[in-house]
Order: C-alpha cells, then sequence, then structure tokens
C-alpha cells in the first residue's frame, strides 16, 4: 500500500493531481445536474443548483476548516468538533426547543435563526480562545482539552433537556441533530457562499503565514510570524466555517478529518497551496458523488452522512493506530 | 548588541531567571554554559521573544524584543531551539527555504534563492536536499534546521544545544562554521553548550550561569580555570593549556 502511495505519488505532482481532482469534480457536478433530469429544465436545474451549492459549499467549508485547525494545533488527527462546536449546535436547537416550543423552532426566520447560532458559535470560540491567552500557559492542547470538556457540558446540558421534553418535540430535534444531506437547508444557500467568499477572501490574504505555522510556534515566531494574532484569526475563520457547515446540513465529525488526510496523502506535500484545494475537492467528490449515487442508483435516501461518518472513523483509528497523533 | 536588563522568569516561586543583566557584545560567539537547570534556555528563549518574561527587557541593537513587530524582529535575530518536532512532511530543501520568509513571504526570489544554495552548501546538505526529515538522522536534521536559520541571514544569530545529536566531525565542522560567519560577515552568535572544551575552543566570550543567575562572564581564560569552574560546576576540573587554548580535564 504504502509503495503503491509513493509510486503513485513520483508520477503525480501535486499540481497534477489537484487538476485530476478538479476533472472528476467538475464532471460529478455536471451528472449530479443532468442525470435522470426529466421534464422542465426551467424547474430541474434551479432545483438542483442550489442543492448543488449547498453541497459545494458545505463540502469547502468543511475541508477548509479542518485543513486550518490541524495547522494551528499542529495535528492531523483533531477537527474543529473536537472543540465542541457540533454540541454547541445540538445545544442551541435544544434550547430553542426547549424554551420556545417545537412550533416556534419550526417556524422561525433561518435568518434569524443561522445568525443567532453563528453569534453564540463565534463567541464560544472566542471566551475559548480568551481563556488560554490569558493565563501565563498559552498551549493549544490546553484549549482543545478545554473544548472537550466544554463539549461534554454542552451534550450532557441538552441530553438533560431531551430527557425532560415532550416526546413530540423530542422527535422534531432529534432530525437536526443528526447531519443529513437531503435536506440540506437551501434558503440559507447564497447567504452562506456570501459567507465562505469572504472568509477565503480573509484567508487568502494570511495565506502565506499557513505553511510557516506548520513549523510550529517556536520556528513559526522565528520567522516572524506575530503567533498570537495570527491564530485567532485564524480561529475565528474556522469558527465561522463550521458554523457555516453545520447550520447547512447539521454536525458532521469525521468526514474533514477523512478529507484532509486524504488530500494530504495524495498530494504528498505539506504546503498548503496544493492541500487545500486538493481537500476540498476531494469533499466535493465525497458529497456530490455520494449524494448522486445514494439518489439515483440507490434509490434510498438517508445514508450518506453514515457512511462518510464510517469510512472517517475507520480513517481515525488507522491514523491512531499508526501514530500520527503524536 | 544585545543587553539584558533584569530578566526575570518564575514558575511559582521559584525562579528560573532571576534578574538577569548582561550585555553580549557584538561579532564574535558567546557561550553560554552552566549546569542543567541554571535557565540558560530559558533565558535564551526570552531574549528571542519565544517566551514571554516576568520582569526586565531585552534590547537588540536598540529594538526591545517584546515591543517590536515580530517580522521586524526576524530579519535581525533568529533562533533554533533544541527539539523541532513536526506534524508535517518536510523535504530538506523545503525547510531550508522557510528561513527566507522573512524577506520574501512565501515568493522566492533569485536572490533567496543564493542564500538557499549558500546555506546547503555550508552544511554539506547537498546530498539530502530532497529528503523528507523524518527520514534523517538526528545530527542530519539538526543541520538542517541549523541552515534554515542560516538562510535567515540575520546579524543575531541564537542557538540552543546546536551541538545536540552531533558526532565528532559535525560538531566541530558546525562550530568551525559558525566561528568563520562570526568573523567573515561579522555575525554574533550565542550559544548554549554543554561542552565547556568546545566552548573554551571556539568561544570569544562567555556567560556562565547557576541557579537562575550569571555568576561569571568574560573571555575564555576568565572563566575556562579551575577556581571558576568549581564555582559554575560545583566540582574538580583540571586546566591544561594545549596551543593556545584551554582544555578542561573531568573525568574521574
Amino acid at each position: 500500500m504504502a509503495d503503491l502511495v509513493m509510486s503513485v505519488r513520483r508520477r503525480f505532482t501535486p499540481g497534477l493531481m489537484v487538476g485530476i481532482l478538479s476533472g472528476i469534480a467538475l464532471v460529478l457536478a455536471v451528472l449530479f445536474m443532468t442525470v435522470e433530469a426529466r421534464g422542465n429544465w426551467g424547474f430541474v436545474l434551479p432545483f438542483r443548483g442550489v442543492k448543488l451549492l449547498s453541497l459545494v459549499i458545505v463540502a469547502y467549508a468543511v475541508a477548509l476548516s479542518t485543513v486550518l485547525f490541524q495547522t494551528i494545533t499542529n495535528n492531523r488527527i483533531l477537527t474543529p468538533s473536537i472543540m465542541g462546536f457540533d454540541a454547541l449546535y445540538v445545544l442551541i436547537q435544544t434550547t430553542v426547543v426547549f424554551s420556545f416550543g417545537g412550533l416556534a423552532a419550526a417556524t422561525v426566520d433561518p435568518y434569524l435563526k443561522f445568525a443567532v447560532e453563528l453569534g453564540a458559535m463565534m463567541i464560544f470560540s472566542v471566551l475559548l480562545f480568551r481563556l488560554m491567552f490569558s493565563g501565563a500557559q498559552r498551549s493549544l492542547h490546553l484549549l482543545v482539552l478545554v473544548g472537550i470538556v466544554i463539549g461534554t457540558l454542552f451534550r450532557s446540558t441538552s441530553g438533560f433537556m431531551l430527557r425532560i421534553i415532550d416526546p413530540n418535540e423530542f422527535a422534531m430535534i432529534q432530525d437536526q441533530m443528526f447531519a443529513s444531506f437531503n435536506s440540506v437547508h437551501s434558503q440559507l444557500a447564497f447567504l452562506a457562499l456570501g459567507i465562505v467568499c469572504l472568509v477565503s477572501l480573509v484567508a487568502w490574504r494570511i495565506g502565506h503565514v499557513f505553511d510557516v505555522l506548520t513549523l510550529g510556534r517556536d520556528n513559526a515566531i522565528n520567522l516572524g510570524v506575530p503567533y498570537k494574532r495570527t491564530v485567532m484569526l485564524i480561529l475565528l475563520l474556522v469558527t465561522i466555517l463550521v458554523a457555516v457547515s453545520t447550520a447547512l446540513v447539521g454536525p458532521v465529525t469525521f468526514f474533514g478529518l477523512l478529507v484532509a488526510n486524504l488530500a494530504y496523502i495524495l498530494v504528498g506535500t505539506a504546503r498548503h497551496r496544493y492541500v487545500i484545494p486538493a481537500a476540498a475537492l476531494l469533499a466535493v467528490i465525497c458529497l456530490v458523488g455520494g449524494q448522486m449515487v445514494l439518489e439515483r442508483v440507490f434509490n434510498f435516501n438517508s445514508a450518506l452522512s453514515i457512511i462518510i461518518e464510517f469510512v472517517g472513523g475507520l480513517m481515525f483509528i488507522v491514523l491512531l493506530l499508526k501514530g500520527a497523533a503524536r | 548588541m544585545i543587553i539584558a536588563d533584569k530578566v526575570s522568569k518564575a514558575y511559582g516561586e521559584t525562579f528560573v531567571v532571576d534578574a538577569v543583566s548582561i550585555t553580549i557584545p557584538t561579532k564574535g560567539i558567546t557561550s553560554i554554559i552552566g549546569p542543567n537547570g541554571a535557565g540558560k534556555s530559558t533565558f535564551l528563549s526570552m531574549v528571542s521573544r519565544l517566551l514571554g518574561m516576568d520582569a526586565g527587557t531585552v534590547s537588540v541593537d536598540g529594538l526591545d524584543v517584546t515591543r517590536t513587530p515580530s517580522d521586524a524582529l526576524a530579519r535581525k535575530l533568529s533562533i533554533l531551539r533544541q527539539d523541532n518536532h513536526m506534524s508535517t512532511r518536510l523535504t530538506v530543501r523545503d525547510l531550508v527555504s522557510f528561513g527566507r520568509y522573512p524577506y520574501s513571504k512565501g515568493r522566492l526570489t533569485v536572490e533567496d534563492r543564493e542564500h538557499i544554495e549558500r546555506a546547503l552548501d555550508y552544511l554539506h546538505l547537498h546530498e539530502l536536499v530532497d529528503r523528507f526529515l523524518d527520514e534523517l538522522s538526528g545530527g542530519q536534521r539538526q543541520r538542517a534546521f541549523v541552515a534554515m536559520v542560516l538562510c535567515q541571514d540575520t546579524d543575531y544569530v541564537l542557538l540552543d544545544e546546536p551541538l545536540n545529536n552531533l558526532d565528532m566531525k559535525h560538531a566541530m565542522r558546525m562550530m568551525k562554521l559558525l566561528k568563520g560567519a562570526a568573523q567573515d560577515f561579522g555575525k554574533t552568535v550565542v550559544l548554549v553548550l554543554h561542552d565547556i572544551n568546545f566552548a573554551s575552543w571556539y568561544s570569544d566570550y562567555i556567560v556562565a550561569m547557576r541557579e537562575g543567575k550569571v555568576i561569571r562572564q568574560g573571555p575564555p581564560s576568565e572563566i575556562i580555570e579551575p577556581a571558576a569552574l568549581k564555582a559554575i560546576y560545583d566540582m574538580d576540573i583540571n586546566v591544561h593549556e594545549i596551543g593556545g587554548h584551554r582544555v578542561s580535564l573531568f573525568y574521574d
């Protein structure tokens, strides 16, 4: 396996690899728009287009956030969800239903809901960051540990509310607690697109520091990176991206891990100018391709997230066993 | 000139570095020696802004290290710590190229490439340029990191135990190279060293620390002598003069 990877890597330069992945992603996107499209194109194209757009946004947001998060933590088995972001998402959902009832939660303006979710998540990450840099310690591992503990707190709190809630309303929340790529919240797609573009613009402007950050904190400071400020900014970008993808499809835990690590393996270099596009394209291929196969070939409509999480989880275990966790 | 003024660092009640005030002379090699736990590495980390200080100030050519923008300082002073673990796979050339980041921000110019080649040359890394760091021995990796720091082309080069993992040949070469850089290009090199014979042979100035304080400083002739070494290391060390250099024998 390792030999195979090495020989493939020698033949495909990182640039060529990204090119190939773009080709596959493009073909899949076209197929997604056209396969079995009967009837009125005027209906089919916008309908599928918005769905495709949402999937692409989610794929990009998950890939970029995971790669950047792994860069600032200098660790390849961490994902943003380990910081309790998905747990916070579930907690917000639960709290809304718990306090205002299921009807209110279902009828509230989606933009408002999205704004509140985004706001809560950003406040959460800024607080975490303050915590990390206020004391004498300045360890990202501390931050991650705090994230895990707080994640558990969020999960227990929503678990408690779920136990005393009306069973009908419980069913409503349950629906939102798991990632679903079928019922993408398409109304938000254009708002999400705008946000993701803004985030990308900022990431593009500071793009040159990403590679330097992989050398570790000390070397990054030696090379003149204003470390604290830069990491804070990147963490905020990650937060926004996670909020966008969670709002669109719900929490996905291992998906980012899967595509980021596949990207590292396929391009064979740590340079972000290749890794980020490769990870994003792999994510698009997984989501769009997987969704299409499930919808058109198997004609059953629920399991993409399960498959992705299953494969991602396996990858996680393999990475742990390989000792990539160091 | 690097001027440290009453620099302190405490963990809880214990002062690891206790009100250290020294002036490190420019152009030449200054070695910091002392027993384990003397605060040598901590002091070096504070001078190079990797670690915040609890009290005191450090200035490099008049620039306060805690206030000067990090990238301006990166063109003035470079630092290499002891252990440099990283999660990503890099080739030697990639790593050395990072040394030009303070100037080029990732877009290498022709001049940058010349610096990279020269640094690779200096450290005899040409056969290893395309190897990944995790495929190298400890000593080879150490040389690659030193090449990166030299590539940064700063007036001040701070190295924390650069001879770690190096065999005799490469340790000697490394010291000669640093000496050459100091003499030919007027660089100021500050080293933390454990081998006092290397310190004696190659340094222009020696700073001896113990328990967070500077207890002796001066040219090798003043430090490498039995009474001073007894005060620093708390052991009896014989000093002999060979070829104009002082050599210590501490084997019992």
